[in-house]
């Protein structure tokens, strides 16, 4: 048996446990509804977005030093799945701030910031079929992924802080009102490995159909 | 044949402004982006002024139309010393004579004379037909001039990126908004600031951002621009 | 003394290959032309040389008096001729000239400028805008900025696109003239004008 079926095998087992448990076991937040139960998906979700932007950015930076298209390929990959995490990320977040807040749209900082992530990787996917021959695009793509790396922190980190956020205060910090702990604890931290490793089963996917659909183009060339 | 060593060869900044000056040139006998620039934000300040007769807006109001006239004139402007150049097919010659440092700073200096024309002609005339109130006039001034080097700095990759991609202008909005929109959030913040007064500390947090953001994009464009350029 | 070597050049446009292994070595003085048929790479070959493509594999090497140049320092011993390569419309005659040459670092004088318009029969026409040129005028302007420069290495595509005889005939001397004393690199299929040649690289489709 290969070592991807058996991260497959335990992948699976471990979603179907994470599923189970986030349902089953106390509420999140005490004193709070169900909604906050979302919380296992919707953070989940946001890190692993940002994940594989960050794989992004280390592909675009190998790629400039490489030429190799391989790693192009590998950082449009992890883009793609990014942009995925990133939409399910919105969408659990709206549906949680129509519970508590009334309405799916804030206009929140944070809602806003992944907005423009969101943004900030359809442009590079905007670049990508606006731009040939193949080399210039991946050179282009990388620089690109690389500025907005810039553009991102500022978004999320600076810029909130002169704008006011509804967000709950980050759960993870012990500091907030709201520790982490327990069951809890398990069953989130379950629930980030079991998406992080789902990530990375999709983004070896991903490449490897990436580079068998460019063989097969290259033979249909010779 | 003379050999080149013995003739002394000119300073970096003697060969911006000479690709200043060339730019300046062909903007000044062509109009190529003054014009459009011009006549979108005179349509747009056409288009509040009607719109908003007789009310009253708030500062922060006025902060956000002044950034969102200026960000969308500019944008009409922004990508055209790239672009045209590539149109035009002189982008081969520029790249044999001159150097890609050059270039990418000749263009950024470009962009930001383009804007600070656009703001010199918009501003008074937002002031006479919009009369926002202003408290602190020269902080003012100060956000305006940090703002529109922002912008420039900001799009002068894209710019260069887009002038060699099929679709031009749709694409320059596209991949620039992302990059300018912290920028454009903290000057409007800024700016309502100043127009209507209120927390000095947040203005002074907000001008630092002005400053290190459009810096640090600039450094790591830079960096980059040689991809860009020479592919 | 400049040497140019190039050592197995390969050029692929994604997944379309160009050329591949692609060979040589040249000392001042020399020439040498590159042919083959429309499409076998002959201005992609020209570009590479110039610095403007980067090569899917192999490099260029340019040494002078056994300095190896890198990149600005290539760009400053070369000049290029190409019916791909356009001046401003907007300025002059003389203002494309005087600007390319600032650009370079090394300005030149307004009567090196008039100089060099009359190698290349343009005389007088210095002040017109290039927008009132002929197409045959615009070529005969980039010898002129090529005469300017005085490069070490002269990159030629093509030499006599758009030009009628005379500006064949001026042509001709000015090539004939550099191979002399500098190294000329030019892509033809003209018979007269590989027959300039010392050398010669022939691409297949």
């Amino acid at each position: 048996m290969r070592n991807l079926d058996i991260v497959k095998i335990f992948l699976g087992i471990l979603f179907c446990g994470v599923i189970v448990l986030s349902f089953v076991t106390e509420k999140p937040v005490r004193g709070f509804g169900d909604e906050f139960r979302i919380f296992y998906y919707h953070v989940p979700c946001a890190i692993v977005s940002f994940i594989a932007f960050l794989v992004n950015l280390i592909y675009s930076v190998k790629y400039l030093r490489s030429r190799n298209y391989l790693d192009d390929m590998k950082a449009a990959s992890a883009a793609e799945i990014g942009i995925v995490f990133g939409v399910l990320a919105t969408l659990t977040g709206a549906i949680f701030a129509k519970i508590t807040w009334g309405t799916y749209w804030n206009w929140d900082i944070r809602q806003t910031s992944i907005v423009v992530l969101l943004a900030v990787y359809g442009a590079y996917f905007a670049l990508r079929t606006a731009v040939e021959p193949e080399e210039r695009r991946s050179a282009f793509s990388a620089v690109y992924a690389i500025l907005a790396f810039i553009a991102v922190p500022t978004f999320g980190i600076i810029v909130p802080r002169l704008y006011d956020s509804l967000h709950p205060k980050d759960t993870l910090m012990s500091g907030g009102k709201i520790a982490l702990g327990g069951t809890v604890a398990v069953v989130f931290f379950g629930s980030l490995l079991a998406f992080t490793l789902l990530f990375f089963w999709l983004f070896n996917l991903r490449w490897r159909t990436g580079l068998l659909e460019r063989s097969r183009m290259e033979r249909s060339y010779e | 044949m003379k050999s080149r060593s013995q003739k002394k060869e000119l300073t970096w900044s003697a060969k911006l402004a000479a690709l200043v000056v060339k730019d300046l040139r062909v903007e000044l006998r062509t109009r190529y982006s003054l014009n459009v620039l011009i006549m979108f934000a005179l349509v747009t300040l056409f288009a509040l002024g009607v719109t908003f007769t007789g009310q009253i807006l708030t500062f922060r109001i006025h902060a956000a139309l002044i950034w969102i006239m200026i960000y969308f004139s500019g944008l009409q402007g922004l990508s055209g010393g790239f672009v045209k150049e590539e149109e035009a097919r002189t982008a081969m010659a520029l790249r044999l004579y001159a150097p890609s440092s050059v270039i990418f700073f000749g263009k950024l200096v470009f962009s930001l004379l383009i804007l600070t024309i656009l703001v010199v002609f918009l501003f008074p005339l937002y002031y006479i037909l919009m009369n926002p109130e202003i408290k602190r006039f020269w902080i003012m001034l100060l956000v305006l001039i940090l703002g529109i080097f922002g912008l420039s700095a900001t799009s002068t990759i894209t710019a260069a990126m887009v002038s060699k991609a099929n679709v031009k202008g749709a694409l320059f909005a596209v991949l620039s908004f992302p990059l300018m929109l912290p920028l454009l959030l903290i000057a409007i913040s800024a700016t309502s600031v100043c127009l209507g007064g209120g927390d000095g500390q947040t203005l002074w947090d907000s001008l630092k951002i002005l400053i290190a953001y459009p810096v640090i994009v600039t450094a790591v464009s830079f960096l980059l621009f040689d991809y860009v350029w020479n592919n | 003394m400049i040497n140019i070597a190039a050592e197995k050049l390969s050029m692929r446009f994604g997944l379309r290959g160009v050329f591949k292994d692609i060979s040589f070595e040249l000392n001042t003085p020399s020439s040498m032309t590159v042919t083959g048929p429309n499409g076998s790479g002959k201005s992609t070959l020209l570009k590479i040389i110039a610095g403007l493509l980067v090569p899917t594999s192999g490099k260029v090497r340019i040494k002078s008096d056994s300095d190896e140049l890198k990149g600005e320092e290539q760009k400053k011993i070369m000049a290029v001729v190409s019916p791909e390569m356009n001046f401003y419309d907007e300025l002059t005659g003389a203002e494309n000239l005087e600007f390319f040459m600032k650009a370079s670092g090394y300005p030149a004088s307004s009567e090196d400028i008039i100089e060099s318009l009359k190698r290349v029969g343009l005389e007088g026409r210095g002040d017109d805008y290039l927008k009132e040129y002929s197409s045959g005028m615009r070529m005969r302007l980039k010898y002129a900025l090529a005469i300017l420069k005085r490069p070490e290495i002269l990159i030629v595509d093509e030499p006599s696109t758009n030009l009628d005889i005379s500006g064949k005939n001026i042509v001709y001397d000015l090539m004939n003239e550099y191979q002399k004393n500098g190294i000329l690199i030019f892509a033809t299929n003209e018979d007269n004008e590989i027959s300039i040649a010392k050398e010669r690289i022939d691409l297949v489709s």
